[in-house]
């Protein structure tokens, strides 16, 4: 009987040949991530009542949610980090000049195939992209991780995502990820594990892939999946750690679910207030007033998202009564958008530029919503209040389409912009 | 154990921010996270004040998508909030509760018929729930297996200390 890519890659992992979902497994993770949280896995560790950590050189820190810290609190928080990093000899720190976590992990090469990477982030899932099997805890469980290295996991269901055809012009990973989650709603891949196949996701390089596996958390997924290929390969050449381990699901696996889509007529899509699944065609929200537009996020504020920004917004003025933020989602981002005159284009235009890290994403800070007001978004989230107030509201899209939104002043069509 | 308590009933798809924003995540108080749960959830602006110690929460599907913040637990438990029963539970929220020791029981009939203020009874080992106030009783599934001793542990921390001693 064939296993999927899940069944494999923790079969691998728990030393077994052979594993079933449902089946319980104790396994061991290549990488434990926390972010701003890790405050909060610190004072849980010290409750275990340990003084070292498991394994330093498998915890990956990175500072992105509130950078710089908007509060003594945080600023607190992130002291207490810095100290307990110094104290454990937690090499791969990054602090608040990086970027965002998910990002600075894959651009850094700490994420490669065959990994199991814990991360206490739901958006963990991200880590497909390279074919990595990334799945999110809370900070609880990460110090238990810290303490033992050590974790249970649920062999789950998988589904399978088989996706034909070619992305039509103005039409991208998110559109089409942004379908799916509308297509099997929020709770459509709860507790299961998401593999993505076919032609149409050949084509698409690690950035994209990236999108389609961060946002595969919408609908509850526990990891999602592009299995290694050419491009996966092609891109870890660019990196020094090298290839890592290709688990590659059976052509016999069984799998809970299959999809089948075809993205040749797929148009832009919006995720409309209060859910990331009450998705639209553009067409259908086309003209609703916005006061926000925001560029970035782990979800897409990479170069290739700006890039397709700027592309639509080169020479055009950004809507006076519209705030633009742009948020490139690390440094290495914001220093390739300063090189190639992205960064340029959007500023003179009338974006802002906000630091790499999560930005407003979460509503912590930088571009928090008023009473009332509407932003369009190229991020992950649009639950109610989730960018501010409980009266705002919150639209998902494509970067092109937050950009010709922003040119617009209302949500806009990006095939229809001159 | 049988817990017993006010219901506070609510619907589908009840997500981390309506929960605990995250405005507040920086919060460490138990106190002031307290004064935040559920405080984006429509109709329920009151609940920080109004629940009483004890009271247990009744939703629709999905309950807790989104974000892995504890926050979502730790504030429900922290108010005194003595057990949420969900048609379903989102995957982080409900690994959450069981690693924290905070009573999660699945239960899919149960917030369609019951109304907020009623009387509930459930036993979070058998499963068994009752509306006190109709009379009327169903069958939950509380965390069973592993998940069942860490959560009867006290959750994960007391588990580990318990395996370690």
């Amino acid at each position: 009987m064939g296993l999927t890519f899940a069944e494999k890659l923790l079969a691998f992992k728990a030393g077994r040949d052979l594993v079933q979902p449902g089946q319980i497994l104790e396994v061991s993770p290549d990488v434990a991530m926390s972010h701003d949280n890790a405050g909060l896995v610190i004072r849980q560790f010290r409750q275990i009542g340990l003084k070292k950590v498991w394994d330093p050189s498998k915890i990956v820190i990175p500072l992105d949610h509130r950078v710089p810290a908007e509060s003594t609190k945080t600023a607190n928080a992130h002291k207490s980090i810095r100290e307990f990093v110094r104290e454990q000899g937690i090499a791969s720190f990054y602090d608040v000049r990086e970027g965002v976590c998910h990002q600075v992990l894959v651009e850094k090469g700490h994420i490669l195939p065959g990994m199991l990477a814990l991360g206490t982030d739901s958006h963990t899932t991200s880590y497909g992209c390279v074919g990595a099997f990334g799945t999110g805890i809370g900070a609880t469980e990460m110090a238990a991780v810290w303490a033992t290295g050590k974790i249970w996991l649920r062999v789950p269901e998988s589904i399978k995502v088989q996706v034909s055809g070619s992305f039509p012009e103005m039409v991208f990973p998110k559109d089409f990820i942004l379908y799916l989650v509308g297509r099997l709603g929020a709770e459509g891949a709860n507790y299961c594990s998401v593999e993505f196949h076919g032609p149409a996701i050949a084509d698409i390089e690690i950035p994209g892939r990236f999108t389609i596996c961060n946002l595969s958390m919408e609908m509850g997924a526990k990891n999602a999946v592009v299995p290694v290929d050419s491009v996966t390969n092609q891109f870890l050449d660019g990196l020094p750690a090298g290839r890592g381990k290709a688990f590659l699901p059976d052509h016999d696996a069984t799998y809970v679910g299959e999809e089948v889509c075809n993205i040749s007529g797929l148009v832009p899509q919006v995720a409309c207030p209060h859910g990331v699944d009450n998705v639209k065609p553009v067409e259908e929200v086309e003209g609703t007033r916005i006061d926000q537009a925001v560029l970035g996020s782990c979800t897409n504020g990479r170069i290739e998202d700006l890039k397709e920004a700027a592309s639509l917004i080169a020479g055009k003025r950004i809507h006076p009564g519209v705030r633009m933020l742009v948020v490139p989602a690390s440094r290495s981002v914001l220093l390739e958008g300063i090189r190639t005159g992205v960064i340029t284009t959007l500023v003179e235009a009338g974006a802002v530029l906000v630091n790499p890290g999560c930005g407003p994403c979460l509503g912590a800070h930088e571009g928090i919503l008023a009473d009332g007001e509407v932003c369009i978004a190229s991020t992950n989230r649009n639950f109610k209040g989730r960018m501010g107030s409980p009266t705002s509201e919150v639209y998902l899209a494509s970067p092109a389409t937050v950009a010709a939104s922003a040119i617009a002043g209302k949500i806009a069509d990006p095939r229809k912009v001159k | 154990m049988t817990l017993k308590g006010r219901a506070w009933v609510t619907g589908d798809d009840i997500d981390t921010d309506q929960i605990y924003h995250g405005q507040y995540l920086p919060i460490t108080d138990p106190h002031e996270m307290a004064k935040h749960a559920m405080e984006y959830v429509p109709g329920m602006e009151d609940f920080p004040r109004e629940a009483k110690r004890g009271d247990i929460v009744v939703a629709g599907k999905n309950f807790g998508t989104g974000s892995s913040r504890e926050h979502a637990v730790l504030c429900l438990q922290y108010l005194g909030i003595s057990c949420v029963i969900a048609k379903s539970f989102s995957r982080i929220f409900f690994r959450n509760a069981v690693n924290l020791g905070f009573p999660v029981i699945e239960c899919p009939g149960l917030s369609d018929t019951l109304k907020t203020g009623n009387a509930v009874e459930a036993d979070i080992e058998s499963g068994k729930i009752a509306d006190l106030t109709t009379g009327e009783s169903f069958q939950g599934t509380p965390p069973s297996g592993l998940e069942k001793e860490i959560a009867s542990s006290g959750g994960l921390i007391e588990y580990l200390k318990k395996s370690a001693g």
